[in-house]
């Protein structure tokens, strides 16, 4: 490291309009205390879901059931992935994998209940 | 080297770098191409998202094509999931949750730089990660007992005829149908597996992150790894908060 590039002091674009990292933000760091609550959160739902289970809901079951994973899950990549405290980058990145899924099982679902019309 | 930024108006105030007097704590892990060290972990962060993000769909595809055969072959597919074990399956989801737990708190203690908080929640995770891996083997091994390993040692006969062994809660299907049953243990082997190995590799780093970890590696400042190492594990905490409820029980009253 001998060399040193150093650009003029007006061009060294910094970009301080990037407001969703900001420089020299703290880093969030989150407390066993909120962990326990999460941990209680989803050994309830835990619970929840196999009482869920033992009553004839009817159609309503698998709702119930993929309701509950979901919050579960919402509730995991939240906290203990830390998407709640992260930048915007992160929390889109998240999102659009999601919404990604979800195009792809309704194209693919669409496909093969259009093939079979009248038939399921 | 001209890569520098033309502009063809003069530069406007907000745009330019208004370097403010501050202390710059030089860290030995910090990347010179990364201007600042949040920057660095937003990176390692973003790209092991984009890692997950592929999981999404590699594990999308298996419960997509669970979500089919489901529907088209469904009376098989009900006494074949009410086969399985609600104890054991619950028992393993609660076990999985708890490793999780240990895992996010091993990410705090490596962030209040406590190695020896931090080296024991890592063997936690682990403990209770081989404790659902041989929860799950309990679980295999009575499929193959009672033959509901897919292939020519298949045996239909506990749904063609679920009185004759015993099982008074399942209805009776036809030979052809009961056939279709393999179709739910091929699915239940293929996602249960796909998951077990996925938390396979993680113990594997797992072992490789505590001896790290013991050496005082995570506890200087330097978190990225075991980060990372807690979002990957947690994803595969989901996969299984989606593979129990579907598996275990959403067969359990059936629709005539």
């Amino acid at each position: 490291m001998t060399h040193v590039a150093q650009q003029p002091q007006e061009q060294h674009y910094h970009d301080p309009a990037n407001v969703t990292n900001p420089e020299h933000a703290s880093h969030h760091i989150v407390t066993p205390a909120v962990y326990g609550i999460v941990y209680a959160t989803l050994l309830a739902f835990t619970i929840l879901t196999i009482f869920a289970a033992d009553w004839n809901l009817g159609v309503f079951n698998p709702v119930v059931a993929l309701a509950i994973a979901c919050t579960k899950a919402v509730v995991v990549i939240l906290f203990f992935m830390h998407v709640k405290y992260q930048s915007n980058l992160i929390k889109m990145t998240v999102a659009s994998g999601f919404f990604t899924f979800i195009v792809l099982i309704t194209m693919t679902l669409s496909d093969y209940m259009s093939r079979a019309w009248g038939l399921w | 080297m001209d890569n520098s930024i033309i502009t063809t108006e003069p530069l406007m105030p907000r745009e330019t770098a208004v370097h403010e007097p501050h202390e710059h704590v030089f860290i030995p892990q910090h990347r010179h191409h990364f201007e600042t060290e949040e920057q660095q972990r937003e990176a390692g962060s973003f790209g092991m998202w984009l890692f997950l993000l592929t999981e999404i769909m590699f594990f999308g595809g298996l419960f997509f094509a669970y979500l089919l055969y489901r529907n088209w072959y469904y009376d098989a597919f009900v006494p074949a999931s009410n086969f399985l074990s609600v104890k054991l399956g619950g028992a393993n989801t609660a076990i999985l949750i708890t490793s999780g737990f240990f895992m996010a708190l091993a990410v705090w203690a490596a962030e209040m730089r406590n190695k020896q908080v931090l080296v024991w929640t890592l063997v936690l995770t682990m403990i209770f990660g081989w404790a659902f891996i041989g929860i799950k083997g309990v679980e295999w091994h009575d499929e193959w007992v009672h033959h509901h390993i897919p292939g020519a040692g298949f045996d239909i006969a506990e749904f063609v005829n679920p009185s004759a062994h015993g099982i008074t809660d399942q209805k009776a299907i036809p030979p052809d149908m009961a056939q279709h049953s393999q179709i739910f243990f091929f699915l239940y082997f293929g996602m249960t597996g796909m998951h077990a190995l996925h938390m396979i590799i993680g113990l594997g780093l797992l072992l490789w992150l505590l001896w790290r970890a013991q050496r005082g590696d995570f506890t200087a400042g330097y978190v990225a790894p075991i980060e990372n190492f807690a979002l990957y594990w947690h994803f595969v905490d989901i996969v299984w908060l989606f593979l129990f409820p579907l598996l275990y029980l959403i067969n359990r009253h059936p629709l005539s």
